[in-house]
């Protein structure tokens, strides 16, 4: 499903940095997968590569056995529609409410009115804030901001969700629900990508590991450990 | 685009409009100003124009022929007037109609023939009419060439004063407008960029979840439009008042000027400045959208 050929990534800026360098990849449908690595690893980049916000500066990248680097401008939306997107730092309209932060990613894709009405409560319901419809995000904790963010990222029903660090803001115990919704959508088939340095969550979940340092994939392991 | 996503587009524009309310209303009053300064120009020039042509079924041009052309001569001089480009009417006024004219305008008391010596110093003539007011210096100056005519005289300069008039109102009415347009068009494209910066994490969101540019864009522009579009139902209104008032005025003073009253030519005035002030503000958004929005 998503196949990485000997892809790099260099930023030329005052210091030239090589986020990723040769690394290739192969994840399968469905799939529960742990990108993990010290900070500036290159975690993030590859995340960034794989919703196509940046194109590798060498390699291929295969998503859907479609090549990342031939998709035209003007089709790039209608590829992110198949991802759904988690951030560390929940990235949530703060002047709407979650029903509205919800259905604002439904409008986005032009989803008819009255689908989006019907949706949104039933994928909040999926999150567990369906008694929440109606509050704003400073009203929440932190755990429950970002499963409005993950409730958002499954809105389309995507084929992929990429997760960059969403437990980084919260503590053990609030990660963990996190970590448990994030599972109960890869059950459903969907394939899941979550970078993390949360050494605790890796260890005990028991999943593929693919381990980056300075840019080198140094180890990938099934049913791995941080 | 859908239809909802049209709706959705409204609701966004409407929200940032509430959102950015001061520059909002400085760029709605930008565009009133011009648009009520273009519309007075319009109304000006239309006016002499009207005053032009109304002047036109009114201005004639004498053509004075020769006292040694006879009679029979003169009379078939006609065709050669007629066939001047533009004139629209000939009428062959001899000496002795222009003698009785005359004596009419002195009343009945004295004689003027007598008065003159039993001698009719008038000449034979022609009156000729123009089609437009425009063409009447031309016309004048090709009659002269025929041989026959002694002099001519028309409007003496009036209509070419009036047309001179026209053009200049007209080429400062452009550039005022153009000058008052390109500052409402740069506030509207301000606003937008202040919307724009506003807004940029949400449009970094929307990018993320897969919306087109289309789809970004949109609120923007209707944002940019509907603030020219008020603007211009502002002028159109100010202007409406002010103009009813000055034709009543008008028509009750000063009855002898030929103000504009035809409601299609006024009302196609107020539909051209609508579409103008929705073309400032789209164009105001698309600069804006052009420098700032790199989706
Ligand atoms: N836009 C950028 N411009 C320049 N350097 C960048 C940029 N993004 C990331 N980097 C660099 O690339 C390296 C990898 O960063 P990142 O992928 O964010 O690491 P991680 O997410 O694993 O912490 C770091 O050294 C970082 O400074
Ligand atoms: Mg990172």
């Amino acid at each position: 499903m998503i196949q990485l050929f000997n892809v790099s990534k260099i930023y030329q800026g005052e210091v030239t940095v090589e986020a990723l360098k040769d690394i290739n990849l192969h994840i399968k449908r469905g799939e529960f997968v742990f990108l993990v690595g010290p900070s500036g690893a290159g975690k993030s980049t590859l995340t960034r590569l794989l919703i196509r916000e940046e194109l590798p500066t060498e390699g291929q990248i295969l998503v859907n056995g479609k090549s990342l680097l031939r998709l035209r401008e003007r089709e790039v939306p209608y590829y992110r529609r198949k991802i759904g997107f988690v951030f560390q730092d929940f990235r949530l309209l703060m002047e709407r409410t979650v029903y509205e932060n919800v259905a604002f990613a439904m409008e986005a894709i032009e989803m008819p009115r009255h689908e989006v009405k019907e949706q949104v409560p039933a994928i909040l319901e999926m999150v567990g804030l369906e008694d929440k419809l109606n509050f704003y995000p400073h009203q929440l904790s932190g755990g429950q901001q970002q499963r409005v963010c993950i409730a958002r990222a499954i809105a389309n029903n995507p084929l992929i969700v990429i997760a960059d660090e969403p437990t980084g803001n919260l503590d053990p115990d609030t990660s963990w629900e996190v970590m448990n919704l994030l599972q109960a959508i890869n059950k459903r088939g969907t394939t899941v990508i979550t970078a993390t340095h949360d050494r605790d969550i890796v260890n005990r979940m028991q999943k593929r590991v693919i381990a980056l340092d300075a840019g080198h994939l140094i180890r990938d392991e099934e049913r791995g450990e941080y | 685009m859908r239809l909802s996503s049209f709706e959705y587009a409204f609701r966004d524009a409407f929200r940032s409009m509430k959102r950015n309310k001061v520059m909002c209303i400085a760029s709605i009053a930008t565009v009133a100003v011009s648009l009520l300064i273009l519309g007075c120009a319009w109304l000006l020039v239309l006016n002499s124009q009207h005053l032009a042509n109304v002047m036109e079924s009114e201005l004639e041009i004498n053509a004075y022929i020769k006292q040694d052309v006879t009679r029979e001569d003169a009379l078939n001089l006609r065709r050669k007037f007629e066939a001047i480009g533009g004139v629209a009417q000939v009428t062959f006024v001899s000496k002795e109609e222009g003698l009785k004219g005359l004596q009419e305008r002195f009343g009945e008391d004295t004689s003027i023939l007598d008065a003159l010596g039993g001698n009719n110093p008038l000449p034979d003539m022609y009156r000729l009419k123009a089609k437009i007011a425009e063409d009447v210096p031309r016309i004048a100056g090709e009659v002269e060439e025929i041989p026959e005519v002694e002099n001519v005289r028309y409007g003496q300069g009036l209509v070419e004063r009036l047309l001179a008039l026209t053009n200049w109102m007209r080429t400062v009415g452009v550039v005022i407008v153009v000058v008052i347009g390109l500052a409402a068009i740069f506030l509207i494209a301000t606003s937008i960029r202040i919307t724009v910066f506003a807004r940029r994490r949400e449009i970094g969101i929307m990018k993320l979840v897969g919306a087109t540019d289309w789809y970004i864009r949109w609120p923007f522009f209707l944002e940019g439009m509907m603030v020219g579009l008020v603007g211009a139902v502002l002028a159109v209104l100010a202007l409406h008042v002010f103009y009813a008032n000055l034709v009543q005025n008008v028509v009750l003073t000063l009855n002898f000027l030929p103000i504009l009253r035809d409601t299609n030519i006024i009302l196609n005035v107020y539909k051209w400045l609508l579409l103008i002030g929705t073309f400032l503000g789209a164009v105001g958004s698309a600069i804006s959208l052009r420098r700032f929005l790199k989706v």
